[in-house]
């Protein structure tokens, strides 16, 4: 088991440093950087030996290569470089933001899955009746429905029922847990709801699948009831492919907080992507990108070794 | 051009199927959701195009005398915190929303369907390089996509249109297209009759192309419709984070970004009406792309 561990987390590193370059150099693509907008932006005069200090400052003057293998090399270490705007450490901007994107998205993972699993089976069971064509109508309306405009749909319910908007000042959740949820449900919501559209689909298809396989036969033919046929063989089987996709799309949760975090003025992960995009700050936006990278690749990884933990057929090598 | 030659032969013709009009009235019996879909989008196209002549207002026309008025028989869908008229706004985003949709669909569905092709017919090096970096881009969400393209772009309007958003939300359509096609191409490059093309001489261009394409096509026209759907979401998004089209231009998404939400409790038909909006397009472009995948490839139905 260990070394089927160490081979897969070895396995990462060439994905990872492929991500790398491909960021690095596609941001890099178009000549030109933020220097000059951020110091000449309001039209004030600053003459060229100041920008080009500002450059060597942040070690921009150097050639690319060189930027690069600086940047891997900060990145093994946890220091991956300086805004190209604030000019601060990027791992200081990125950790104080973390926490709470991290919450959100844990959030939204656990309410899609409470939503899909029962909702993916039930019409998985009961084909082609009213909760079926219930489930074919949520999927296509989550698919459609933006996150922002849910979201702001949800702070005008909110509004409407409650007079109530959710707090605006972020409180974490060891140092106030009703507060910290009474902010951060909201947005767990909305992704939530939207992911578990596409989950609940996967889980249907894998339920009807499952079903179809000799093992159910057997079960049934020998007397069992439904209720544990279904539980204990369909149920567990159907399990794995449904983890794999929950697992998957994390990684793509993270795409929806990016819109989600604006509308609820969450100061994440998510707002401050979109604010260094703004800038163009690119070691800030290739920074934000690989740890989504690293996100996808290490929950893919958790999803495998979790897949192997669970399934006896699956013998590690 | 190459490319006109693969647009243009939809028929798909590995199966026969009747032709024109009573192949339409076909689809809309087997698939009315579809239907449906295709008459919603359609509807939307035509009344953004004529936008100009069924419009009531300006849509960059500001009034303050009728600054967050509520939805009357003047404004049918009320109007927004400048006083500009919510329908026709509504109206012209149609425009944008559609045109945006199509070309950047269009775009990224080409290219990634020639990416997918290519990486098949040849296979090998070419093919393990070409999966490892469509991995790669699959690994991100096509947002965070979206926005690496605006960052690395910046803003370039062209006659009006900004030909960088358009990059932006077509190159993430690319990778995802890419490997739909290569699997649909991987299992045609072994059928007998491109190995007797192969034996017949023929380029490998016209392999491709001639051969290969036009089985093909079915899994494209499904992919670039659900990809129109994708475009519009992400025009809209871009959009209302501040980074796609941008003001005075009326789009869906730049209505609701910015200080819309200030106008929570004054005036939510500013929030409500344009993202019915979003959501009507993507609804029906998705339900169009769903009955199509249905209809044209009735294997993949079981998922």
């Amino acid at each position: 088991m260990l070394t089927y561990v160490a081979k897969r987390l070895l396995m990462t590193i060439p994905t990872l440093l492929g991500a790398a370059v491909l960021i690095f150099f596609m941001l890099r693509v178009v000549p030109g950087d933020v220097i000059e907008v951020k110091l000449r932006g309001d039209g004030a005069s600053v003459t060229q030996d100041v920008i080009d200090a500002e450059r060597r400052r942040l070690g921009l003057d150097k050639p690319l290569p060189e930027q690069f293998t600086s940047w891997i090399a900060g990145l093994t270490r946890l220091d991956p470089g300086l805004s190209m705007w604030t000019g601060k450490p990027v791992v200081d901007e990125m950790s104080v933001r973390l926490p709470l994107s991290i919450q959100v998205a844990v959030m939204g993972a656990l309410i899609a899955t409470l939503i899909a699993v029962p909702m993916g089976t039930l019409s998985a069971l009961y084909r082609d009746s009213p909760i079926d064509y219930l489930l074919r109508i949520f999927s296509l309306v989550g698919l459609a429905v933006p996150a922002f405009w849910f979201g702001m749909v949800m702070i005008l319910l909110l509004l409407w029922l409650f007079n109530w908007l959710p707090p605006v000042i972020y409180t974490p959740f060891h140092v106030d847990p009703i507060a910290n949820l009474s902010q951060l449900i909201w947005p767990a919501l909305v992704v939530g709801i939207r992911y578990a559209a596409v989950v609940a689909r996967m889980v249907r298809s894998s339920v009807i699948e499952v079903m179809k396989e000799d093992y159910i036969r057997t079960a049934r033919a020998k007397g069992l009831a439904e209720k544990v046929i279904i539980i204990r063989h369909a149920m567990k089987n159907a399990m794995l492919p449904a983890i794999t996709v929950i697992g998957l799309e994390f990684a793509f949760l993270m795409g929806g907080l990016v819109v989600t975090e604006q509308v609820f003025n969450l100061n994440g992960i998510g707002q401050l992507f979109v604010q260094a995009v703004a800038h163009r700050d690119f070691v800030l936006v290739q920074n934000i990108v690989m740890f989504i990278a690293a996100v996808f690749v290490f929950t893919n990884l958790a999803v495998d070794l979790l897949y192997a933990a669970i399934d006896p057929r699956i013998r590690y090598r | 051009m190459k490319l006109g030659a693969i647009t243009t032969s939809v028929s798909v013709p590995s199966r026969a199927r009747p032709t024109g009009w009573r192949k339409m009235m076909q689809f809309a019996t087997t698939q009315p959701l579809g239907a449906a879909g295709l008459v919603t989008a359609l509807v939307m196209a035509i009344a953004g195009a004529l936008a100009p002549l069924i419009a009531p207002y300006n849509p960059v026309a500001i009034s303050f005398s009728d600054m967050l008025a509520p939805p009357s028989w003047e404004h049918p869908l009320g109007t927004d915190n400048f006083g500009r008229d919510i329908l026709s706004r509504i109206l012209y985003g149609a425009r944008t929303a559609i045109v945006m949709g199509l070309v950047s669909a269009l775009i990224g569905s080409t290219l990634g369907a020639i990416i997918g092709v290519v990486s098949a017919y040849f296979g090998g090096v070419v093919d393990l390089l070409i999966q490892r970096v469509v991995d790669i881009f699959l690994s991100l969400p096509i947002i965070v996509l979206a926005l690496v393209v605006v960052a690395m772009l910046g803003r370039n309007l062209v006659l009006g249109f900004d030909f960088n958003l358009i990059l932006a939300i077509s190159i993430p359509i690319v990778p995802q297209v890419a490997r739909v096609v290569r699997s649909s191409a991987l299992s045609i490059r072994e059928m007998a009759y491109v190995d007797a093309a192969r034996v017949a001489g023929y380029s490998t261009r016209r392999i491709i192309f001639r051969h290969m394409a036009p089985n093909l096509m079915a899994p494209y026209l499904i992919m670039l419709t659900a990809f129109i759907a994708q475009a519009i979401l992400l025009e809209a998004s871009l959009s209302f984070l501040g980074l796609g089209v941008t003001e005075p231009s009326p789009a869906w998404g730049l209505m609701l970004a910015g200080n819309a939400v200030d106008f929570y409790r004054q005036a939510p038909w500013m929030i409500i009406f344009p993202g019915l909006a979003i959501s009507l397009a993507v609804f029906s472009f998705n339900l169009l792309g769903d009955s199509l995948r249905d209809w044209l490839d009735p294997k993949a139905r079981l998922r």
